[in-house]
């Protein structure tokens, strides 16, 4: 294919390309992880963004949500006559204990009705395998994917669920996904678990039956107009079901799933800038060298051109194009390998996510300006030189550079206690020669350091943070939620179960938090005062004491809702009588995982004008006891779910493994590319400029290593300031990542293992040594008597 | 073909270089190169040889050889007991190291290096070398040891080359157009510093060149064109390079 007119000079350029080829991979490759790491963003995040949407609508997602104690189903044609309502679905909610068959530890699951048609108005499921259940049958449930998965149910296989403390037999007959439960956390747990805790759809008869629903429902889910403001239809929905028990109606931002993973969706968007700029500062800088180097070489071309009358323009445009190639090998190889990660990753994601399919989506105009702006990039970097060679005046041109000059270093003056070989000064002179150059090279060393730190010290950070919120602050081995608030005093008989050796009550109620117009939902928590299995801590992992009136927020809660210590907030209750409490912020503490309001176990009591109730009751158990203890608790009639801090740590880290190993690995691997294009073209540009005193310390009886000591012996400097630095850059880009990548579910602190600064290191002299070997056969090659025939 | 044979009472009888029947071949781009065709010589200890020939003649790729940068094609060479011939670079990197001291034609020092850092670049691999102040002394620079090369003159430049291949006491000097960038006065200069390091050193010394007039300063002239020894002479006395010009 001929895309140029192959003048001379096109012919010239193609040569030195390949003549180049090396150096041209080695700069054509850091552009390309730019680029790949770009589009693999871009990529995930539109896609999977594009996908949501798709899904979202399909299944009609809801708009606003509301849960309540009870209400008969004639109040729905009203809700769907508030202005700006167009579907509504008004569903009997429930939960189940579940007894999977060969799985011993409890697992519990949301269950959710069907109306009598099949398909709900809104939240329709996505039916994986089978059928939904039928209307007139009563043991028939469609389980959610993730927990059909993690248990390998299939269509016929029997569960025992207790639901409203009547135990029932069920069959699957079908598995779904639904666009409400996407991220699925069970109550009182922080994580996933998919093994233990599920979501099960049954016939609206059968689930109203069983939970004493008949004719009435507790959950409704409804869409808006999108034309209408949400926040209306919100106002006038819980004005209608305030005397139904309603919890008060939040909108789509608030659901959990949606808010999570909108949370994940932001963390690509960042991905997307923070990497694709620093491999492009890296490329431009590579450029810039190579680029130089090669127009010095080529003064004699240049003014010879000049001379048979090529214009500065098409001297300009002639190395230009030289760039631009290079950006655009860069370009090509960015963008397969960006587009072909981009969709593996997608795939990994799908299972994460549980999207039915993945809708790849990539906008040709997002993919059109990466592609100007990396040729723009490209040229930025070799402006310089293009410039100056365009500048040169031929006659100027004709005449050798000029020689190039040395001195004394002051680090020679100031260790002018140590016998400096020949070879270790002409190493620290040159250096000294090119101080912006060795500067751009070590700083180069230091970007490959910091990326491969920033993809890696989130894995350490995390799994620290997560070892350390259950070994420190969550003692306990279990977390049993309870239907309803029990007197304290019911908690003894806990202890007295056989296999029980320790209990903490807890009350846990749903609250809205109100700051003028911020609010947010979230759990209140009232821990005890002698609390010993569960309780706050800073960020110090220091135990921080509840105030004995009054809240105290995690500092991201309080960032949200703009509060501060000492400020007054509005709880509204969302259970049982609704109370609308006027606190005070008395504290606020940081936290790793999650975000949470605590009051004092007795206050919480006495503003709910309850007596000393709980909900929550956290176990530690005798060892070898597990299973007593499940049994036991699942016929126990109150106990609604039950978590297992072990299970959470495995299912976590299962999956963090999983997704940020991956991750890590090629984040690696694109540090390792930078690394070795800056070392490579460091150390090629040196033995072009060196080749001539090298060649003559070979001609003097210097042996091959002696002279490879001279050009490896720059390269280990620039390492050995290049890392260090390296490291501090990746701290500041790391401590950058934490501040934007705070999420609800976690805050990743920022830890930096040795392990981590380790990795980075090793990364980088593993490129450094690949570069070397290859300069050390290069050397081997050195032509001694060509180079006593020139001039220099 | 001519055989050079030529006994000097006055230095030595052995040779210290052995040649015979060298030739090397060597392909430049896409033609052959017959740049030797059977040289056979010797050259002996302490004595000033000055190789005459045109450019393309193979002088300096007989220089090449006999300093351990290169290996002929066929033939044999020797310096005393040590065979040349098929040596690895290993071996001719030893060899260049202890025996040989080289001089360019465009001096090749280090940049980065000072005069006398140059020397001691040489110095400081070698195994019995004289000091490098004394080695610039010799060559008449002991003022601008701390200059860099940058900061010299072309015939400055040539004379601290010449310190720095004398500075180890070499066996041999090999000298490659040693005046071929220098005007005809520097050049002289140039000239008296290897006279005089060859006088006091007794190292033997071959200057290879295409001027005839340095030919004056030499024991013995070798005349090579084409490839082969096409004549060679002895001077009954050495003149003195600073009255040569050209």
């Amino acid at each position: 294919m001929l895309l140029f007119r192959a003048s001379a000079l096109h012919t010239k350029l193609r040569r030195e390309l390949w003549q180049m080829r090396g150096q041209t991979l080695a700069i054509a490759l850091v552009i390309a992880g730019g680029i790949a790491v770009c589009l693999l963003s871009l990529v995930n995040y539109s896609s999977l963004t594009a996908t949501r949407t798709q899904y979202y609508q399909e299944r009609q997602f809801a708009d606003v949500f509301t849960s309540l104690k009870r209400a008969p189903r004639h109040v729905l044609p009203r809700v769907a006559d508030i202005p700006g309502v167009t579907r509504i679905s008004g569903r009997v909610e429930g939960v189940a204990k579940l007894e999977v068959p060969g799985f011993n530890d409890p697992a519990s699951a949301r269950l959710v009705s069907l109306p009598p048609q099949g398909q709900p108005d809104v939240n329709r499921v996505y039916l994986r395998h089978g059928r939904l259940p039928h209307a007139a049958r009563n043991d028939e449930v469609a389980v959610i994917g993730s927990f059909a998965e993690a248990h390998d149910l299939l269509l016929g296989d029997r569960l025992g669920a207790i639901i409203n403390g009547r135990r029932q037999s069920l069959t699957v007959v079908g598995i779904v996904e639904s666009p409400e439960f996407i991220y699925v956390i069970p109550p009182g747990g922080m994580l996933p678990d998919y093994e233990r805790y599920g979501v099960l759809w049954m016939a609206r008869e059968a689930l109203a039956s069983a939970m004493d629903m008949r004719g009435a429902f507790n959950s409704l889910v409804l869409q808006v107009d999108p034309a209408l403001p949400v926040a209306g239809v919100i106002d006038r929905l819980d004005r209608l079901l305030a005397p139904y028990g309603s919890t008060g109606a939040y909108a789509r931002e608030e659901q959990f799933s949606h808010r999570f993973l909108s949370d994940e969706l932001n963390q690509l968007k960042t991905m997307a800038v923070i990497f694709p700029t620093i491999f492009m500062a890296v490329a431009m800088f590579l450029l810039n060298v190579v680029i130089t180097r090669l127009i010095s070489t080529q003064r004699d071309i240049i003014a010879v051109l000049k001379a048979f009358g090529y214009s500065n323009w098409q001297i300009g445009w002639h190395y230009s194009q030289l760039v631009l190639s290079i950006a655009f090998i860069g370009l090509l190889i960015g963008t397969v390998a960006g587009v072909w990660l981009g969709r593996a990753l997608g795939e990994l994601y799908m299972d994460y996510y549980r999207f039915p399919e993945l809708l790849f989506s990539i906008s040709p105009l997002w993919v059109l300006l990466l592609g100007l702006l990396t040729l723009l990039v490209a040229l930025l970097g070799g402006w310089r030189a293009i410039g100056s060679a365009a500048a040169l005046p031929p006659a100027e041109a004709m005449r050798p550079e000029a020689p190039a000059s040395y001195r004394v270093t002051i680090t020679e003056r100031m260790l002018s206690w140590i016998r400096f070989s020949q070879p270790s000064r002409m190493i620290v002179r040159q250096l000294a020669r090119r101080p912006a150059r060795a500067a751009m090279s070590v700083t180069g060393i230091a970007m490959a350091t910091a990326i491969v730190m920033v993809g890696n010290f989130q894995f350490s950070s995390v799994s620290l943070m997560v070892h350390t919120q259950f070994a420190r602050v969550q003692q306990q081995d279990l977390t049993v939620s309870l239907t309803d608030p029990v007197n304290q005093s019911a908690m003894y008989g806990m202890t007295r179960q056989p296999g029980v050796r320790y209990t903490e009550g807890r009350r846990v109620v749903a609250v809205e938090l109100v700051n003028g117009h911020r609010q947010w939902r979230t759990a209140l928590t009232g821990i005890p005062d002698d609390a010993r299995l569960q309780f706050v801590v800073d960020e110090h992992l220091n135990r921080v004491a509840i105030p004995p009136a009054g809240l105290l927020l995690t500092d991201f809660l309080a960032a949200e809702l703009g509060l501060a210590a000492g400020d007054p907030v509005q709880v509204q209750v969302l259970e049982g009588h609704r109370p609308v409490l006027n606190l005070q912020v008395s504290g606020v503490t940081s936290e790793f995982l999650g975000v949470g309001a605590y009051m004092n176990l007795a206050a919480m009591n006495r503003a709910l004008k309850e007596g000393p109730v709980i909900n929550q009751v956290l176990m530690n158990l005798e060892p070898g006891q597990a299973e007593t203890v499940y049994r036991d608790l699942r016929d126990t009639p109150r106990v609604m779910a039950i978590n297992i801090r072990q299970a959470m740590l495995d299912s976590f880290f299962e999956t963090l493994a999983k997704t940020f190993l991956t991750y890590t690995l090629v984040i690696s691997l694109l540090g390792g590319v930078i690394a070795f294009g800056v070392i490579y073209n460091t150390v090629r540009i040196s033995l072009a400029e060196r080749g001539r005193d090298l060649a003559s310390l070979r001609v003097l009886g210097y042996s091959h290593n002696e002279v490879a000591h001279i050009l490896l012996g720059e390269l280990a400097i620039l390492l050995i300031l290049g890392i260090p630095l390296g490291w501090a850059i990746g701290h500041g880009l790391a401590s950058l990542v934490v501040a934007m990548m705070q999420t609800e579910l976690y805050r990743v602190p920022l830890i930096i293992t040795g392990r981590t600064l380790a990795l980075a290191a090793n990364v980088v002299i593993v490129s450094a040594l690949a570069s070397g070997c290859i300069t050390w056969w290069r050397l081997s090659k050195l032509d001694l008597v060509a180079v006593l025939k020139t001039r220099e | 073909m001519a055989k050079a044979y030529y006994m000097d009472k006055a230095t030595s009888c052995l040779p210290v270089f052995h040649t015979s029947e060298l030739t090397k071949t060597y392909q430049q781009g896409e033609v052959e190169v017959h740049a030797l065709r059977g040289v056979s010589l010797d050259l002996f200890s302490g004595e000033l040889v000055v190789m005459l020939g045109a450019s393309g003649s193979g002088k300096s790729t007989l220089l090449n050889i006999l300093g351990g940068l290169d290996v002929p094609t066929s033939g044999e060479v020797k310096y005393q007991d040590i065979d040349l011939t098929r040596a690895k670079d290993r071996e001719l990197t030893r060899y260049r190291r202890n025996y040989v001291g080289f001089v360019f034609q465009f001096y090749n020092l280090i940049p980065s290096l000072t005069a006398r850092e140059n020397v001691i670049a040489v110095t400081e691999i070698a195994r019995d070398p004289m000091s490098p102040e004394a080695a610039l002394e010799l060559v008449g620079l002991g003022k601008r040891m701390d200059h860099f090369p940058a900061q010299l003159s072309g015939g400055e430049q040539q004379r601290v080359a010449i310190a720095r291949a004398i500075a180890k006491r070499p066996k041999v000097l090999l000298c490659d157009e040693p005046t071929g960038a220098l005007d005809s006065a520097t050049g002289a200069l140039v000239l008296a510093a290897l006279d005089t390091a060859n006088r006091e050193t007794g190292t033997t010394t071959v200057i290879i060149t295409h001027n005839a007039s340095i030919a004056q300063m030499a024991d013995r002239v070798i005349t090579l064109s084409d490839g082969t020894i096409s004549g060679e002479y002895r001077n009954a006395t050495r003149q003195d390079p600073r009255t040569l010009s050209w």
